[in-house]
């Protein structure tokens, strides 16, 4: 029988923080200048100038951390890594090693199976540690072999998120990175966006014989651009490592590069020679020392966090899959979480917002948090106050949202305005139903005979007869009284 | 006395009384160094003249319309050419720098201009600040006023020389393991290292960021106090900078030394210090004792693993710091190379000297993988115990005293073959960089023509004791009027050679 092989991932992610300002110097961060605009003596390592440590930069590395469920340590320290390359103005990058400002967290996420059923996962982090980010190197536009370099994204703010290998799918990989997205994006720290490169993730993979306790050879792998390539990357890698082994083959220790157009991992020799980064504590920075008052701040400022936001929405009644899916998606949970406030039954408040609305902006590709989207939190709260008391009944609250969506109109005001108020006088509803029993003669002869399913019918009459604002309650109560007392 | 052999204070008295203009003082300095410059060679770069004077002229206008000036104003002074110039060459006299142009002014530098002082020039040093003589620059050597045949110290031998030469009222140097003082020492004049973090560092380009300082060079201690005081305080742009107030330096230094305990460490005035330089230190202990200082001998037992502990951690941080002279973004770049590797090593082949290239290689050695906790992890040990010693000496003593160097100036070439020859040089001013702490060398006496210099070491910030023990000690030695042969040289003597 063939070996069967388990798979260990560990992710080291790297974000860059949303300060206005760079790691250690005063120097913009916005993406996308023109090259080397964003530049001073510092950021460019210009002889004499030295780095002074961003207090906003510390403090959003210090609330990932905290969302993180690190252990804090108030006294981490600042190291060189030491190496040569073009974009590297320093030959060296200040950065956190044997002191890193966190270590010994928590990733909590849920992955839907193929059964549809949702499984609570825990990814223990290792470390989380601040550093700098490195300049650009490009050869676009250059006249040949020559390079030029890009400094405007040097010392840009990073923080350095490094799991424990407990990660045991290529699957799982990509939920847990989206998971810790979404965490970031809670706390506000980063734009985490991978396509502009503020999000950025390096594996390490193995795969071992089920059972076996030692990690086998790592593999590192580099140049995961999205998501699905981090999945495509890891699943094509862990494929290699299974038919290598089975057909009697070594891993080898090495750096591998995913090529995403030809869906191949691809060994960059360049890498290859074994780094002696020379880290050595950084001689211009003292240590951070965060003090517990500081911490403690920090922690408070942490807004709610996807777990806890999940839980509270199952609490409130909703389902694992639609609290989950509201919880992952920061924007519609602030959605969702307005609505509530405004007044909103939580279940139906869900179900408008996930199926009803998003459903309509999904058509004409508009966003949620989107200015375009003309719907407000309070807004739909109303329309489904509406349906819950009776103004309106479900099936005009869809034509409202219509309109709603196109004009920006509240439901109160389409309602009246259309003059849609659910009919729930019984007189009125008494003639409509005594019309179309007396315009139906034979489906109420039929119905008297035992043809039972013609009574949907017959309310469907009413409904139209009344232009679908009749309460269809009322409307069954009142068509089964008079079916019943004209029989006897 | 000329005018380019005076102090700072007195000339501020004769500037401020009108007696004298900030112009006709910088036309004595620019006229002394034309005449001495060919001899001693202590700049790298010196100012037009034009410039200089229209300075100079700028500071007397404004002492017309009445402005408050500074105890610096219209006073010249040359800078250590590892400090930032905006428009000026910055080369640390390293090939590597040559035709360097920094964008920007070290934060000593913008508060000499605020305090309206006059630039002329950049000293020569050894390159980026490795070693004792100055000897190790680029371009030319230094040679000492006292005798031309003889180094002026270093790595601030230009500065040193400079002062001691007439060609600079006051000079700003840098001390990393002894390079102002030491060249103070030799060039017999006054010398003061800071405490770490007293003055900004930003803007020095860096050799050892723990252990590098800025300081002044003057012709005596009163001066040290006056650029002492012009140039310390905190700097948000530095993170190691003392947020700490800035004394008035010159408020107590008459205060005398009656009473004060002095430690002498035994370590610094045992084997290897010349017997000439131990007899002057001794001789300097017991005028001390007479104007009513306490001294005793004392022990610090691990100084002397200073040296080793210091020619592990100075190159190991140097190793990184001169990393970014690559050739991509400034200085000399080697042309025609196939590949950025290429470019890089044959770049820094040709950019820097041997004793640069010497250091990195031990640096680079010191922290690599296998090798650093033998190296660099047992010298930051020892630099912990020698803070620990000094910290504990100083609960007894209030200040320490000690030779600066343990020779006289050498001549040039006797210590270049052999590297720990001139490393030994600094045997005395290195435990002072390793521990923070200031300490000032001042002239306690000549043997055959030559300076030597006293070393007093003083508490974390406690700048201002160990200028007024100097003061008292200068005043009372009374060495101040000796002045290097050269000045006897007639003014337009012809120097062919």
């Amino acid at each position: 029988m063939a070996t069967v092989y388990e798979t260990v991932i560990g992710l080291e992610v790297h974000v860059e923080l949303a300060t206005e300002t760079k790691m250690f110097c005063g120097c913009p961060t916005a993406f996308g200048a023109p090259p080397n605009t964003q530049v001073c003596p510092v950021c460019l390592g210009l002889p004499g100038s030295l780095p002074v440590p961003n207090a906003r930069a510390i403090a959003y590395a210090l609330k990932a951390a905290l969302a993180l469920e690190c252990e804090i340590d108030p006294e981490c320290r600042w190291d060189r890594k030491n190496y040569h390359y073009p974009d590297l103005p320093k030959g060296y990058q200040i950065t956190q090693y044997a002191r890193p400002l966190a270590r010994s967290g928590h990733l909590r996420f849920s992955i839907t199976e193929t059964n549809g059923d949702t499984v609570d996962r825990e990814v223990r982090i290792r470390r989380l540690h601040m550093e700098e980010d490195t300049g650009k190197s490009t050869h676009e536009g250059l006249p040949g072999t020559s390079t030029g370099v890009d400094l405007n994204r040097a010392g840009v703010p990073l923080i350095e998120i490094v799991s424990e290998p407990d990660i045991r799918t290529p699957e799982e990989a990509r939920v847990y990175l989206q998971a810790l997205r979404t965490l970031l994006l809670y706390t506000g720290v980063s734009d985490v966006k991978m396509e502009e490169g503020s999000l950025r993730c390096d594996a390490n993979v193995s795969v071992r014989p089920v059972g076996e306790d030692t990690l086998g050879v790592l593999v590192e792998i580099k140049n995961m651009n999205s998501f699905r390539s981090v999945q495509r990357a890891l699943e094509f890698e862990v494929n290699r490592q299974v038919d290598l082994l089975q057909s009697g083959g070594r891993i080898v220790r090495e750096t591998r590069h995913w090529d995403d157009r030809r869906e191949i991992t691809f060994s960059s020799r360049s890498k290859e020679e074994a780094h002696d980064y020379r880290y050595f504590p950084e001689p211009d920075l003292g240590p951070c020392d965060l003090t517990p008052a500081f911490v403690e701040q920090t922690r408070q400022s942490l807004p709610e966090l996807p777990t806890a936001k999940c839980q509270r929405y199952i609490s409130l009644g909703l389902s694992g899959y639609d609290a989950s899916v509201l919880a992952m998606d920061p924007p519609l949970a602030s959605f969702f979480d307005a609505m509530l406030r405004a007044g909103g039954a939580p279940r139906e408040s869900a179900a408008l917002l996930t199926v009803e609305l998003l459903g309509r902006l999904n058509a004409t590709g508009i966003a949620i948090h989107d200015p375009a989207c003309r719907v407000t939190p309070s807004a739909l709260a109303e329309l489904q106050k509406l349906v819950a008391d009776g103004t309106i009944n479900g099936k005009i609250a869809k034509e409202v949202l219509d309109e709603m969506v196109q004009t920006g109109a509240t439901a109160r005001t389409v309602v009246e305005n259309r003059g849609l108020r659910q009919v729930s006088d019984e007189g009125a509803i008494l003639e409509a139903v005594r019309s179309v029993l007396t315009a139906n003669p034979v489906e109420v002869a039929d119905y008297r005979d035992g043809k039972e399913k013609l009574f949907g019918f017959l309310v469907g009459q009413v409904m139209k007869a009344t232009r679908g604002k009749a309460n269809p309650a009322l409307v069954n109560a009142v068509l089964r009284r008079e079916l019943q007392g004209r029989s006897e | 006395m000329e005018l380019y052999e005076s102090t700072v204070h007195g000339l501020q008295t004769r500037l401020a009384a009108g007696e004298l203009s900030a112009e006709e003082l910088a036309e004595a300095v620019l006229e002394r160094i034309d005449h001495v410059e060919e001899d001693i060679h202590s700049f790298v770069y010196r100012r037009l003249r034009e410039e200089v004077l229209a300075e100079a002229r700028a500071v007397d206008a404004s002492r017309m319309r009445g402005d408050a000036l500074g105890p610096l104003a219209g006073i010249p002074i040359a800078l250590k050419d590892n400090l930032n110039t905006r428009g000026l060459p910055t080369t640390c006299a390293s090939a590597i720098l040559e035709g360097y142009i920094a964008p920007y002014d070290a934060t000593v530098v913008e508060s000499l201009a605020q305090q309206q002082a006059v630039v002329i020039g950049k000293t020569n040093m050894d390159e980026f600040a490795m070693g004792s003589s100055t000897e190790h620059s680029a371009y030319h050597p230094t040679r000492n006023p006292w005798d031309v045949g003889r180094v002026p110290g270093g790595s601030s031998g230009g500065s040193a020389a400079a002062v001691a030469a007439g060609e600079a009222i006051a000079a700003l140097g840098s001390d990393t393991g002894g390079s102002i003082r030491q060249p103070a020492s030799f060039c017999g004049i006054v010398g003061l290292k800071p405490t770490y973090g007293r003055v900004s560092r930003y803007g020095l380009v860096a050799f050892a960021s723990s252990l590098d300082q800025i300081g002044p060079l003057t012709r005596d201690v009163r001066d040290a106090a006056i650029v002492l005081g012009a140039i310390a305080g905190h700097d948000r742009r530095d993170a190691t900078s003392n947020p700490g107030e800035v004394p008035d330096y010159l408020a107590g230094i008459e205060s005398g030394c009656r009473g004060l305990r002095l430690g002498v460490p035994r370590q610094l005035l045992g084997e290897g210090v010349a017997a000439e330089v131990r007899s002057a230190v001794l001789a300097a202990l017991d005028l001390l004792t007479e104007l009513g200082a306490d001294i005793e001998e004392c022990s610090l037992p691990t100084l002397p693993h200073a040296l080793d502990a210091y020619y592990v951690i100075a190159p190991a941080e140097a190793s990184s710091n001169l990393a970014r002279y690559d050739g991509v973004r400034f200085g000399h770049r080697t042309r025609g190379s196939q590949s950025y590797r290429e470019m890089f090593e044959r770049t820094r082949a040709e950019g820097f000297g041997p004793e640069v290239r010497r250091r990195i290689m031990l640096g680079t050695y010191a922290l690599s993988a296998g090798y650093y906790d033998q190296y660099y992890g047992k010298a930051q040990q020892v630099r912990t115990r020698i803070c620990r010693e000094f910290e504990l000496a100083f609960e007894r003593y209030t200040a320490l005293v000690s030779p600066t160097a343990p020779t006289t100036a050498f001549r040039f070439g006797e210590r270049m073959a052999d590297p720990l020859q001139m490393y030994v040089n600094d045997i005395c001013t290195v435990p002072v960089n390793l521990a923070g702490l200031p300490a000032i060398s001042l002239p306690c006496g000549f043997h055959d023509g030559l300076p030597i210099g006293l070393q007093i070491i003083g508490r974390p910030m406690d700048e201002a004791t160990i200028l007024t023990l100097a003061h008292a000690y200068e005043q009372a030695a009374d060495l101040g009027r000796r002045r290097p042969p050269l000045s006897r040289v007639p003014m337009g003597n012809d120097r062919e050679e």
